[in-house]
């Protein structure tokens, strides 16, 4: 049963082959059996409420009944959300996050909350305040991060779907390193409110799950418009159309060689390959185009996500909500620094500094505005690139899941998101779908599409996983 | 580009962080790293290109100015830490 679709499942609930509390208890089973050593949730409903039951046996949708667990910064009403923090360790919002409302209102039933990087601030899910999640695949390497948790639950099959953010490639590379399916939609597409905010103009709510397929479904569910996030678009309904066949005649994919050659790991170069020449044999036409200004992406995303991270996590005050400092304290300002030290991590302290310095007088002009115009001038070249193809295919990472504790200079890890971070700064739809393994170890292959077009690279995706069984293999010892 | 010390105990006080010893060592050596690695945007030329402060690419939708929620003065001072009488407490603000 764990290796089903969704639309399969939806087949067994309807023909009342099992019950939703059936379905529920099969996973929750295996997220309490399994989590002790993946560590990838914070938090599992041991028991799910009759109410949420009730109301997805009343839902004729293909997502009433399904399972799902939310990464632990979409804020869930009187369920502990803490982000990864010490800071919101005991914080249990009074609300639910936009996303966690309608995919409850769609029938989907919660299990718990994924472990992250704290506020989302990792790529390998070592920053968390409550340890550091496994890798199903290999439990002494990473899952990536910071979606982490969301990515090894979904791999180990804890549940068939989990939400996720990306700010520089948080949903994409844990996909990646996982096995898995990931997709980061547009900026806008999906709204924000109550999604604990990292870097505002980068962060977007998405999906994990095994196939593309599953993806387009619970997308179409928590997108739209939203009154509550002014950035979220208003647009026409937009729906899931899976592809009937593999067939990609006369869909023209963008490449770039630089990127492919950019990979010193022969084994996930040959993945790469082997998975574009599976693009032209299903028909599709791969056209080499150009993004000049990419490699300044990563260093303007460090100065851009630090900055807005620093305005952002200034609401951590210990005043309102949240960790506060137990030290007795003569004055406000002692508070604040008392409670902010103890409450942040050192990654988070790390980069509410750099946006601090990014942001001070005589630096913000030759710092953050110049950041700002190196992303114009990407978002240019991926304009100029979508004149001329379709959908662009590129590597997610240079390299597999690490092993945890290789790069425990957080600032090693940052150059790794060069393939990740381009697309984030466009505000670009991009997902992460599973391609040839590489030494035993999950390979992603990066879909990016227009503004506004997820269907392109969900289709493409799904195409792809019609003529291949990457997607649907998992960790032996999770079987 | 070099952070010195004096710079770095003054983001501390900005960012609102009470870092010891070690921590500001360490950070201001990350520091200096990170702004090693960013400095090779100044080389880009962007004379004639306009910052990009976000990436929506169509209108943001506004709401209609009215009153969309009602009071949840109660739930949200359960959240704090200290609160008397509708009001957070807090050290004294004022010397």
């Amino acid at each position: 049963m764990i290796n089903l679709s969704i639309r399969e499942l939806n087949q067994l609930l309807a023909k009342k082959q099992i019950s939703t509390a059936e379905l529920s208890s099969v996973y929750l089973d295996r997220c309490r059996q399994f989590n002790p050593s993946l560590n990838a949730l914070l938090h599992i409903n041991n028991d799910i409420n009759p109410e949420d039951l009730l109301t997805a046996n009343q839902i004729d949708g293909l997502l009433s009944g399904i399972p799902i667990i939310h990464k632990d910064l979409f804020s869930t009403q009187g369920v502990t959300t803490t982000a990864g923090s010490k800071m919101l360790a005991d914080y249990a919002p009074p609300f639910d996050a936009t996303v966690v409302s309608r995919l409850s209102q769609a029938g989907m039933m919660s299990l718990g909350k994924a472990n992250m990087d704290e506020f989302a601030m990792g790529s390998s899910n070592e920053y968390s305040y409550f340890g550091a999640v496994k890798n199903p695949w290999d439990l002494k390497r990473v899952p990536g991060g910071s979606s982490g948790g969301s990515a090894a639950a979904v791999a180990a099959r804890l549940t068939p779907v989990a939400t996720a953010s990306d700010t520089g490639g948080s949903i994409r590379q844990p996909a990646a390193f996982c096995g898995i399916t990931g997709i980061k939609p547009s900026y806008g597409r999906v709204s924000r409110y109550g999604m604990i905010a990292f870097a505002s103009s980068l962060d977007q709510g998405g999906v994990m799950a095994v196939s593309a397929d599953d993806c387009g479904l619970v997308l179409e569910a928590m997108m739209g418009h939203d009154d509550k996030d002014s950035t979220s678009i208003k647009t026409e309904a937009w729906q899931w159309q899976a592809p009937q066949q593999p067939s990609m005649k006369g869909l023209k994919v963008g490449v770039i060689p630089g990127w492919v050659e950019q990979l010193k790991d022969d084994d996930i170069k040959r993945s790469t390959e082997q998975a574009l020449k599976t693009l032209t044999e299903q028909g599709a036409e791969l056209i080499e185009v150009d993004l000049p200004h990419a490699d300044l992406a990563v260093a303007a995303y460090y100065i851009l996500a630090p900055a807005e991270a620093s305005a952002n996590l200034a609401r951590f005050d210990g005043v309102r909500f949240g960790h506060q400092t137990s030290q007795q304290c003569d004055n406000i300002n002692a508070m604040y620094r008392k409670t902010r030290s103890e409450g942040f991590g050192d990654e988070v302290q790390r980069r509410i500094m750099l946006g601090t310095w990014a942001l001070s007088s005589g630096y913000y002009d030759d710092y953050y505005c110049k950041a700002q115009r190196i992303r114009r001038l990407i978002s240019e070249d991926f304009k100029q690139a979508f004149s001329q193809v379709d959908v662009m295919a590129v590597p997610v990472s240079p390299e597999v899941a690490f092993k945890q504790g290789d790069k425990s200079d957080g600032v090693n890890m940052y150059q790794a998101d060069q393939f990740t971070i381009p697309a984030s700064l466009a505000g670009l739809p991009c997902l992460s779908m599973p391609v040839q393994p590489a030494k035993g170890l999950p390979v992603g292959l990066q879909l990016i599409g227009p503004y506004f077009d997820e269907q392109v690279i969900l289709s493409t995706a799904a195409q792809f996983q019609m003529v291949t069984d990457f997607h649907k293999q998992m960790p032996e010892a999770f079987v | 580009m070099s952070i010195n010390r004096k710079e770095l105990t003054e983001m501390a006080q900005l960012a609102q962080l009470d870092l010891n010893a070690e921590q500001s060592r360490l950070i201001g050596q990350s520091l200096n790293q990170i702004t090693d690695m960013v400095e090779r945007i100044k080389k880009a030329d962007t004379a004639q290109v306009e910052p990009m402060f976000h990436p929506c690419q169509f209108w943001m939708p506004l709401r209609d100015d009215g009153v969309t929620e009602d009071s949840h003065k109660e739930q949200l001072l359960a959240l704090a830490k200290q609160s008397d009488d509708n009001f957070y407490l807090v050290p004294k603000v004022i010397e």
